[in-house]
């Protein structure tokens, strides 16, 4: 019975609507409309940016950066774009533009992430922690630790307007959900993180693999900078900064495996929904920023206990 | 003189497989015995029971007067029993004194601090009487594999064992440190230890021990002492005759006249890389199988790496169907129609915790991916797995989404074969195919090897078993220390001169 439990796929979906049923006497504000649409606005992003998590997580690495790396796209999009010193200020295409020229930081460092990793042989840990301390100095200095108003109204409607978020985030979800199901890059990444000796052995260009994890890492990372700062109205280079633990305990709590080799973008969606609805309800139960801070940690830990239970129980079996 | 240690009646099966049958063998205090056998024989199990990793399903071991049954190496060790390993079991960014005494570091009292002085003074003793000039303080990293032997020896001495076991010791020694070694042996014999030497080299055998036991297919088929034997009669005892497993025969050897070989398919010339093979030259033809011989760490397994593009040479050339490849990758030897079942196959060959279907899928992924999009069509990958499924008779009970380790041994080397077949290679590298797996299914996989080579490919056969290769191959290649000493076609297949190239013995028999 428990086996069945932990090994269910929906598992977390399933504790996503318990809760949210168990939940509503208590803060019966949690259906209202309202309430319903900030949810939802938040959430789009932060399932793009666990979507690119995911991807990485599958190869048995981990990106910390990515967060930064949005902090980063954030600023550099808002210097360009912003309607007062940007030098796409006016013009037409300033919203198109900018969203292309974050969507290349986020490939950039991605790029830097992947070849430190898959042709240095780092590990991802330390490459991406350095990644992170250095982009979130980055931004900061380039805006010297100021907000960026004015952003083009274009721009600032793909992450405010819910449908047109709604329809990025969906289509980059299901994209990453179809390229881990469909396709050949997909295959090699689960192979990759199975038994990257086995997966080099067989044939699996391991490089080349491990790099696009993280270029896609990146690139994901910066298509959520552009959701948040639409929605915000401002870019600002502390944004992202509390969301860390976000992402990665949403990864890990759909059952996308540390060890790598195991992840779908379903139990992503399914831990972010977990992850949004613990936060907003806490928020309307009135409990501080801390409490809620550490309810989630303990959360997280719960998760990775349950993913080393999981494999435990699975080693038995065999 | 009393019996030190006794085994009695040990018998000891691996799912099934008996590998130690009813082995009773004693060892008189202040002796030596030497053990020796083929890869396979049973010598390690034997040792394994012995020291605790491994326990007997039937008979019993006899320890100084008393019934001995260790439950782990720690009781083995409590009990004075040592053993010098051929891996060598130290710690290398450790010092030489760290590796000696870790778990028994001299302390001040209660206290966690280290007596540095008396560890140096007593790692300096033992060093000497293994006659090793070092530093204590020297990590282990920086000596060569000699004197990491030395040092693993020392460690065994500072235990104070009543019975050492040298589990192929000189392997990697000098000639000089060989020397030296036979000195420390005759010095700790004179001192009155009791030793088990277990080596490949007949001549030290035969030189350093009291007492001779040999070893074959878990049986032992001769014991007694030095004076008894010599190198022809050890080899004979160890090969034996022939057994009765059975091996599928081949078409071709039923002509009355050796079919001509077919065209060079794999053609290595002067294969070098210092240390590891050296001026390694044949050719693999279509439709052959070609054994490859030798004892562990010849250099068979990483010959099969560098061929397919893992490990690196330093000379030669590897020519495919007449083309010369220049860098060998594992991708392109893969494109080029070469396949390689590796050695170690929850390593190297599977990704346990995946399918089934996934893992046979895996080598020929990219046939049924669309090239620039990489947009797989499932239903012809379903085909295929069915199809290869079918093709290596894997069990029909297990469903193609089951994770591969929840199947036997001998099912999962079917998945490995059976994603190498896919790709329908030319060229199969195979090493040691059948290890670890029950007759049934090795006689399957035999079928499957001559099948592949009816059908026109070259096979590579690599296995410690000599049986086996004598079973199936149409010619044997025999390798010792990087080289290629020897070389039998069928009609020659001749198991004492293949091991006594193997073992290069000067014998006149």
């Amino acid at each position: 019975m428990l086996r069945r439990a932990l090994d269910s796929e929906y598992l977390v979906l399933w504790l996503v609507l318990a809760s949210f049923v168990a939940l509503l006497p208590f803060t019966p504000d949690l259906a209202s409309r309202q309430n319903l649409v900030n949810l939802l606005l938040t959430l789009l992003p932060l399932l793009i940016l666990a979507c690119g998590q995911t991807l990485v997580l599958i190869t048995a690495g981990i990106d910390l950066s990515a967060c930064s790396i949005m902090a980063v796209a954030s600023v550099v999009g808002g210097l360009a774009m912003n309607g007062d010193t940007g030098w796409l200020a006016g013009s037409p295409w300033a919203a198109p533009a900018g969203v292309l020229l974050m969507l290349a930081v986020g490939v950039v460092f991605g790029a830097f992430n992947g070849l430190a990793v898959a042709v240095l042989r780092m590990p991802p840990f330390m490459v991406t922690l350095t990644t992170m301390m250095a982009g979130s100095g980055l931004a900061i200095w380039l805006t010297r630790s100021e907000t960026i108003y004015n952003l083009p109204p274009a721009f600032n409607a793909l992450g405010g307007h819910l449908a047109l978020a709604a329809m990025i985030a969906v289509a980059l979800a299901g994209g990453a959900h179809l390229l881990l199901n469909r396709t050949l890059l997909g295959r090699w990444l689960y192979a990759i993180g199975h038994n990257a000796r086995m997966a080099h052995i067989s044939g699996v260009p391991v490089t080349g693999v491990t790099l696009a994890a993280y270029v896609l890492s990146g690139l994901l990372a910066a298509a959520a900078a552009v959701l948040y700062t639409g929605q915000a109205e401002t870019a600002s280079p502390l944004l992202g900064q509390r969301l860390l633990l976000d992402v990665i305990a949403a990864t890990v709590i759909g059952g996308t495996s540390l060890f790598g080799g195991r992840g779908k973008v379903l139990w992503t969606l399914a831990g972010v929904a977990f992850i949004k609805l613990l936060d907003n309800s806490l928020n309307l139960l009135n409990c501080s920023f801390f409490t809620i801070t550490m309810v989630k940690g303990a959360v997280v830990l719960a998760a990775a206990l349950l993913d080393a239970t999981r494999r435990r129980l699975l080693e038995a079996e065999a | 003189m009393s019996a030190l240690l006794q085994f009695e009646g040990i018998t000891k099966r691996f799912a099934g497989v008996p590998v130690l049958r009813d082995v009773t063998l004693a060892v008189e205090t202040g002796t030596t015995l030497g053990l020796v056998g083929e890869n396979g024989a049973g010598k390690s199990t034997l040792m394994n029971i012995l020291g605790g990793n491994l326990r007997p399903d039937t008979g019993r071991l006899i320890w100084d007067g008393r019934p001995f049954a260790p439950a782990g190496p720690a009781e083995a060790a409590a009990a004075g029993i040592a053993f010098v390993h051929q891996e060598l079991n130290l710690f290398p960014n450790l010092s030489i004194a760290e590796n000696l005494f870790l778990t028994r570091l001299p302390r001040r009292g209660r206290l966690p601090w280290i007596r540095r002085r008396e560890l140096a003074a007593q790692t300096r003793r033992w060093l000497r009487e293994v006659g090793l000039e070092a530093a204590p303080e020297t990590p282990v990293e920086r000596l060569s594999a000699g004197e990491r032997q030395l040092v693993e020896i020392a460690r065994a001495l500072s235990l104070e064992p009543r019975l050492i076991i040298f589990d192929e010791p000189t392997t990697s020694l000098s000639d000089r440190e060989t020397r030296q070694f036979f000195e420390l042996m005759s010095r700790l014999r004179a001192r009155g230890l009791t030793m088990i030497y277990i080596s490949h080299t007949l001549e030290d055998v035969l030189r350093l021990s009291d007492l001779v036991a040999v070893l074959r297919d878990g049986a032992l088929v001769g014991h007694g002492p030095r004076t008894d034997f010599d190198a022809a009669r050890l080899i004979t005892l160890m090969v034996g005759r022939s057994l009765n497993q059975l091996y599928p025969s081949r078409a071709s050897w039923a002509q009355p006249a050796p079919a001509p070989p077919g065209t060079p398919l794999l053609e290595v010339r002067d294969l070098t890389q210092p240390g590891v093979v050296r001026d390694v030259s044949f050719t693999l033809h279509a439709g052959e199988v070609l054994g490859l011989f030798g004892l562990m760490g010849a250099g068979r397994s990483e010959l099969a790496r560098m061929l397919f593009g893992l490990d690196p040479f330093a000379r030669g050339t590897v020519r495919l169907a007449g083309q010369p490849l220049r860098s060998i990758k594992p991708d392109r030897s893969l494109r080029c129609g070469v396949a390689f079942l590796t050695e170690d196959r929850r390593e190297d060959g599977l990704a346990l915790e995946a399918s089934i279907a996934d893992n046979l899928a895996l080598v020929t992924l990219r046939r049924h991916a669309h090239r620039s999009t990489g947009w797989l069509d499932l239903a012809g990958l379903a085909d295929a797995v069915r199809a290869v499924r079918a093709a290596v008779r894997l069990t029909p009970t297990a469903r193609d989404e089951a994770p591969v380790q929840t199947l036997s041994g001998g099912n999962q080397q079917k998945v490995v074969l059976g994603k190498w077949l896919l790709a329908d290679p030319r060229v199969l590298l195979l090493d040691e195919p059948t290890r670890g797996i029950d007759v049934g299914a090795k006689f399957e996989i035999y079928q499957l090897i001559h099948k592949r080579a009816d059908a026109g490919a070259g096979v590579l056969l690599i296995s410690s078993e000599l049986e086996e290769l004598i079973g199936l191959c149409d010619r044997i290649l025999v390798m010792r220390r990087g080289e290629l000493v020897d070389e039998l076609r069928r009609a020659d297949f001749d198991r004492e001169r293949i091991l006594r190239a193997a073992l290069h013995e000067r014998s006149t028999a």
